[in-house]
């Protein structure tokens, strides 16, 4: 019991994580100029990502063909990423597949961030079997934005745009397939959206498809 | 999907699973046929879904260790192992080199748990009754080193973030040594019963074949990708815990067949062992335990950091807000992304090759729907 009241507990003290964050992103929004690289800077500002400039000849690269969407290309615990515009990340998938030999996606996902403007943080691994390095690309969108689908650079974009839609409910314009995948079809709710409880669930579905007043 | 059907034969839509012995779980595959050839398939998964991702936002770093053994059951060393090396990556600590060389032995003798548990199965559905047999004989053995150093025998639970919570039990290495001297023939026992069978070989030959390009667009990792010719292993291309230490083949093959799958899968039985018996001689005395905080709260921060599972790539992509508790855990499963390549592999194949491609994929639904 003591185990279960934990979550609960955990959430709802959220300001510690939460309330912080909104301070950077918030008056960056409201000034006109610059929203970008607010959006890509880090979370908290007491104690932020001690992310250093990524050096090389592919960030400088991507910096020249991309210029203005490419917000930060840095380097944190020796991983690389890049922080980009939403609407410039197909183009780099694309670039950085046929340019660099990035022709492995490995993941997508995304990162909810309640309580600032720009709310998810939606993030691409990409891997190079020729360089052997990965590369993460980030980007910050609104609430029911909708990104550009990947599945036409690369395949695998299929099953893991779907998740995404399924956990955070972002769209992904173009996609051949955009139906939940883990979750059941006509589930409400995204799951793992921050102001999802850990203990709610649909209770209608629940209801109607399993018989029972609830699943817990 | 193409709607050519031959004459006026009509499509015929064919539900298999979610409860299906050759699914391998809780899988249903929606086929679309005409006659006996497939004209495309739609997966259905999330049976299993238990929202570990979300479990894992309310638990501290060490509560949500033991719950990734649920993904992977079948190799539930190796999701500990990804995990601790990723949560490590944030704290910025590495387990000891002691630690790293227990930890290589016991996901090396779990990949070979996972392999045996493949072959019995995959044999099974193709209809060679024997194997499994034999194949459970000898997990059986590898799974009681596992017991023995930690008391469990699937969900181990057998790392902790920063190295090891126990030292190893007296004669493991011994033990470990002793089991890749009893193993070793084993495969050959398995390979003259199966290698140059004809009905397995007709079963396997030339059936799911994915190759190269494909496996990279489909973003397949694992025996599945080395099958088809590329040689990548992420033991090799970025070692962790250790693995540059080892000699180690990684075996490959040209074709990107099930049978080409299934001769991979046997060598890397035999490489395990082989990394097994180097790690067991060589255990470097020392802590087993890096200095790791007793509460862990990383700072604010992200890693993705991916191993070599038995499966393909198993990548942890966590982020950190400097709480006690992972703002988020993303799980980049193998088993989920290489079942959609289910589709390209059996499309114009016959529904019989079905079963053998879910098989020689080697999902773990569990892992799949998370």
């Amino acid at each position: 019991m003591a185990d279960e009241q934990k979550p609960g507990s955990s959430e709802s003290p959220q300001p510690g994580g939460g309330e912080t964050v909104q301070s950077p992103a918030i008056p960056a929004a409201a000034r006109p100029a610059p929203p970008k690289p607010a959006a890509a800077a880090p979370p908290k500002p007491p104690a932020t990502m001690a992310a250093t400039p990524w050096d090389g000849g592919l960030p400088r690269e991507l910096r020249d063909r991309f210029g203005g969407d490419i917000a930060e290309t840095s380097t944190y615990l020796g991983q690389n990423f890049v922080a980009a515009k939403s609407g410039a990340v197909v183009p780099l998938l694309e670039y950085l597949k046929l340019e660099a030999d990035f022709d492995y996606l490995v993941d997508i996902t995304a990162v909810d961030w309640p309580k600032r403007a720009e709310r998810f943080d939606l993030v691409y691994v990409v891997y190079s079997f020729l360089r052997n390095e990965r590369v993460r690309i980030k980007t910050c969108i609104p609430d029911g934005f909708r990104p550009q689908t990947a599945v036409g650079v690369h395949l695998t974009a299929n099953w893991l745009e779907r998740e995404t839609f399924d956990m955070f409910g972002i769209t992904f314009a173009g996609h051949p397939d955009m139906r939940r995948i883990l979750m059941p079809d006509d589930w409400q709710g995204y799951p793992l959206r921050k102001d999802y409880g850990i203990l709610q669930q649909d209770g209608r579905w629940v209801r109607e498809n399993l018989g029972i007043e609830s699943g817990q | 999907m193409p709607d050519n059907t031959f004459l006026d034969s009509t499509e015929l839509v064919l539900n298999m699973g979610p409860q299906h012995p050759s699914t391998h779980g809780v899988l249903r595959v929606i086929l679309k046929l005409d006659g006996e050839k497939v004209l495309g398939t739609d997966c259905v998964i999330g049976y299993l879904h238990r929202g570990v991702e979300k479990i894992a936002e309310n638990r501290t770093y060490a509560q949500f260790n033991p719950y990734v053994d649920r993904m992977d059951y079948v190799a539930a060393v190796s999701n500990g192992l990804g995990y601790c090396l990723a949560v490590e990556k944030l704290l910025n600590v590495e387990a000891p080199p002691r630690a790293q060389a227990v930890r290589v032995i016991l996901t090396e003798l779990n990949r070979i748990a996972s392999h045996l548990l493949w072959l019995g199965t995959h044999a099974l559905d193709i209809g060679a009754i024997t194997p499994v047999f034999y194949c459970l004989r000898e997990r059986e053995e590898a799974l009681k080193i596992l017991e023995k150093y930690c008391g469990a025998r699937l969900t181990t639970h057998a790392f902790r973030i920063g190295g090891l919570q126990y030292e190893t039990y007296d004669g493991f290495e011994k033990e470990c040594a002793a089991f890749c001297d009893w193993f070793a023939p084993k495969v050959d026992e398995y390979e003259e019963l199966l290698s140059d069978n004809r009905i397995w070989v007709g079963r396997l030959e030339n059936v799911g074949v994915l190759n190269a390009a494909e496996c990279k667009e489909f973003g397949v990792t694992g025996p599945v990708l080395r099958a088809s010719g590329v040689k990548w292993d992420l033991r090799k291309a970025q070692p962790y815990s250790g693995y540059d230490r080892y000699e180690f083949d990684i075996p490959t093959r040209e074709n990107g067949d099930t049978y080409d799958r299934y001769v991979v899968r046997m060598q890397e039985m035999r490489q395990s062992a082989r990394i097994i018996r180097q790690a067991a001689a060589a255990i470097p005395e020392g802590p087993i335990m890096a200095k790791v905080p007793k509460v862990i709260k990383p700072p604010v921060g992200e890693a993705y950091v991916s191993i070599e599972a038995p499966k393909g790539e198993l990548g942890y992509y966590v982020v950190s807000d400097g709480s006690t508790q992972p703002y988020r855990v993303r799980v980049r499963p193998p088993s989920y992304v290489n079942l959609q390549a289910l589709d390209r592999m059996v499309r114009g194949g016959l529904i019989a090759d079905v079963v053998a491609v879910i098989g020689t994929l080697d999902i773990v639904l569990g892992e799949v729907d998370r």
